[in-house]
């Protein structure tokens, strides 16, 4: 499970950089990516995941297809 | 809520009887009008005097991206590089940067006396940054003043910081007290980890407001509270914001015009929201003046402008030239370049007084406005086609007083071509019966004369007021003695457009 970030939306303000719980987002080449193998989607912290309730522009942290939320065993 | 609306209904105008002592001060306010501690605050400050923004520079440094709520009239996604308003920087700072330009600007610019933190984002959305930046600058920096905007929402938890690090100039955007309007004007807040939208939005951002700026006035911290004029929206309403402000012991009172061109993109631009012709700006804050000073030079800067107001000297000042700069801050030049400033200023507020003795006893209702082409200093020393903004007074027998400033730039060089440029000046002093210039050529002052308004050129690096009321003082005698006929002039339009950066692209 786990958000990401898009790079074209972002306007690298760093405001999620300070709310997430996990410390997965970081700064790389002028915008903000989000570590998926930190990233809980705040599940446990929060009842929104805090990038996306913080960030200004819509549309900018979204759910990462790549790693879905559940995986059959 | 129920406190504030009652405090509201309380407010009896302008009288001090909440014991601030402060319902004298403001933007035009002159030593003999203040008590000393706060004119000694504000003397030299060009966002809170009117008269020190002719002489004192700014610099805000853009280290605090980040922002908690969202307004309608903000876009964080436009950036442009001729685009100058506030919010929009070309290139964020750490700390350790954002100290290095300080002492680098403050060598280069010896006016430079304040130094503010006004985003792009909110400045106590980024506590981390914004205070690291103050504690370096204090450090290597002492004597320039510290000065912070913030949207107020996480203003409460910061006041004591604030207070630590000497910050005492504060500037509260406050839009409305009541959340109905709020809404409006807010989509979201970020509150308590969760983004609240509407009417609850609202009402938590103006309730933090109100406590934060309560708090600030009672540890003596100026305050300043900064409102966007959105006609139909909170036009009316703000006369009620100005009271609550008051109330709550706010010093000044600066609304300013929406910004909202469709191409900035913001929500206002994009819904086809206008913003407030120069008279209708102007009879708002002319409304509220009664209860309390307001500020009527505001450029609406960038949040990394640098110089004086209306100039913007940013682009000398980017990282990669500060980083290769040799910074040699050097304390006694600049307090030496200062004392001469003080002089000069002294010589013009003396000028000013002794004209307008000669106006004493002269009776007339008539008041007229007059535009100013100024690079600063409160002398008349540009030539009409450099000006890139003009200078309001209103004229009366009682002297000439400061209204506001028009700007006639270019917008990003699209749109408006050479042959607009004169009707673009024209409708952005349409309400002007005068403009003094340093110099004019011929042509453009035959059309300014078919226009209606009078190009004035025989003052030319003089004082402003003193010549604006020897001119006056004439146009009077020639209404008298029938020689001229006194008519009112029309509205004008407040530019939509962006202040350019450099001096060389508005030409």
């Amino acid at each position: 499970m786990a958000y990401r970030i898009v790079s074209s939306q972002c306007t690298s303000c760093s405001a999620c950089e300070a709310e997430c719980p996990n410390e997965a987002i970081s700064e790389k080449g002028g915008t903000f990516i989000i570590d998926p193998a930190k990233c809980t989607e705040c599940i446990g912290h929060f009842d929104t995941p805090q990038c996306v309730a913080v960030c200004p522009v819509d549309e900018t942290c979204v759910v990462d297809k790549n790693y879905p939320r559940y995986q059959a065993p | 809520m129920d406190a504030v609306m009652q405090q509201v209904a309380e407010h009896k105008g302008c009288g001090t009887s909440g014991g601030s002592g402060k319902a004298s001060c403001g933007s035009g306010a002159g030593e003999n009008d203040l008590p000393p501690e706060i004119w000694d605050k504000v003397k030299n400050h060009p966002c809170y005097s009117e008269e020190a923004h002719h002489h004192y520079a700014r610099m805000h440094v853009a280290v605090a991206p980040a922002c908690n709520i969202q307004c309608n009239y903000c876009n964080r996604k436009y950036d442009c590089a001729n685009e100058s308003r506030p919010g929009v920087v070309s290139e964020k700072l750490s700390p350790e940067q954002a100290a290095k330009k300080v002492l680098a600007v403050a060598s280069t610019i010896p006016q430079m006396t304040v130094l503010g933190i006004a985003g792009p984002g909110d400045p106590l959305a980024n506590p981390a940054k914004t205070f690291k930046t103050f504690e370096l600058i204090s450090k290597t920096a002492p004597d320039i003043k510290l000065c912070l905007s913030t949207n107020g929402l996480a203003l409460p938890d910061h006041v004591d910081t604030i207070a630590k690090y000497n910050v005492d100039h504060v500037t509260i955007t406050i839009n409305m007290v009541d959340p109905e309007v709020g809404a409006k004007i807010y989509p979201w807040i970020f509150w308590k980890h969760k983004r609240v939208e509407g009417i609850e939005a609202a009402r938590i951002l103006t309730e933090r407001q109100m406590q934060g700026l309560e708090m600030l006035t009672e540890r003596g911290i100026l305050c300043k509270v900064n409102s966007v004029m959105i006609p139909g929206v909170n036009d009316k309403h703000l006369v009620e914001v100005n009271k609550a402000v008051k109330s709550r012991g706010a010093f000044l009172h600066n609304i300013m015009p929406l910004i909202s061109a469709p191409e900035h993109g913001t929500v206002f631009g994009l819904t086809g929201q206008r913003g407030p012709s120069a008279q209708e700006l102007k009879a708002l804050q002319d409304s509220c003046e009664g209860e309390m000073n307001m500020m009527r030079h505001c450029r609406q800067c960038r949040a990394d402008a640098v110089g004086l107001l209306g100039e913007d000297r940013s682009e000398e000042f980017t990282t990669d030239k500060i980083m290769a700069m040799e910074v040699n801050y050097d304390l006694e030049s600049r307090k030496a370049y200062q004392a001469a400033v003080e002089l000069e200023r002294v010589a013009k507020v003396e000028a000013k007084k002794e004209e307008l003795e000669t106006l004493a006893g002269v009776a007339s209702d008539i008041k007229i406005l007059t535009a100013v082409a100024t690079k600063g200093s409160g002398l008349i020393n540009e030539h009409f086609g450099h000006a890139k903004e003009f200078q309001i007074y209103e004229l009366s027998t009682s002297g000439a007083k400061f209204v506001g400033h028009r700007r006639v730039d270019l917008y990003c060089q699209g749109g408006f071509g050479d042959e607009d440029s004169l009707e673009t000046v024209i409708r952005a002093i349409n309400d002007c019966h005068a403009v003094f210039v340093a110099k004019i050529g011929g042509c453009p002052k035959g059309d300014l004369a078919k226009a209606g308004i009078e190009a004035v050129d025989e003052y030319a690096h003089e004082f402003i007021e003193k010549s604006a009321i020897a001119w006056f003082k004439a146009y009077l005698e020639k209404v008298k003695s029938g020689e001229i006929v006194h008519e009112e002039r029309g509205d004008a339009v407040i530019r939509q457009g962006a202040l350019i950066a450099t001096a060389a692209a508005a030409e």
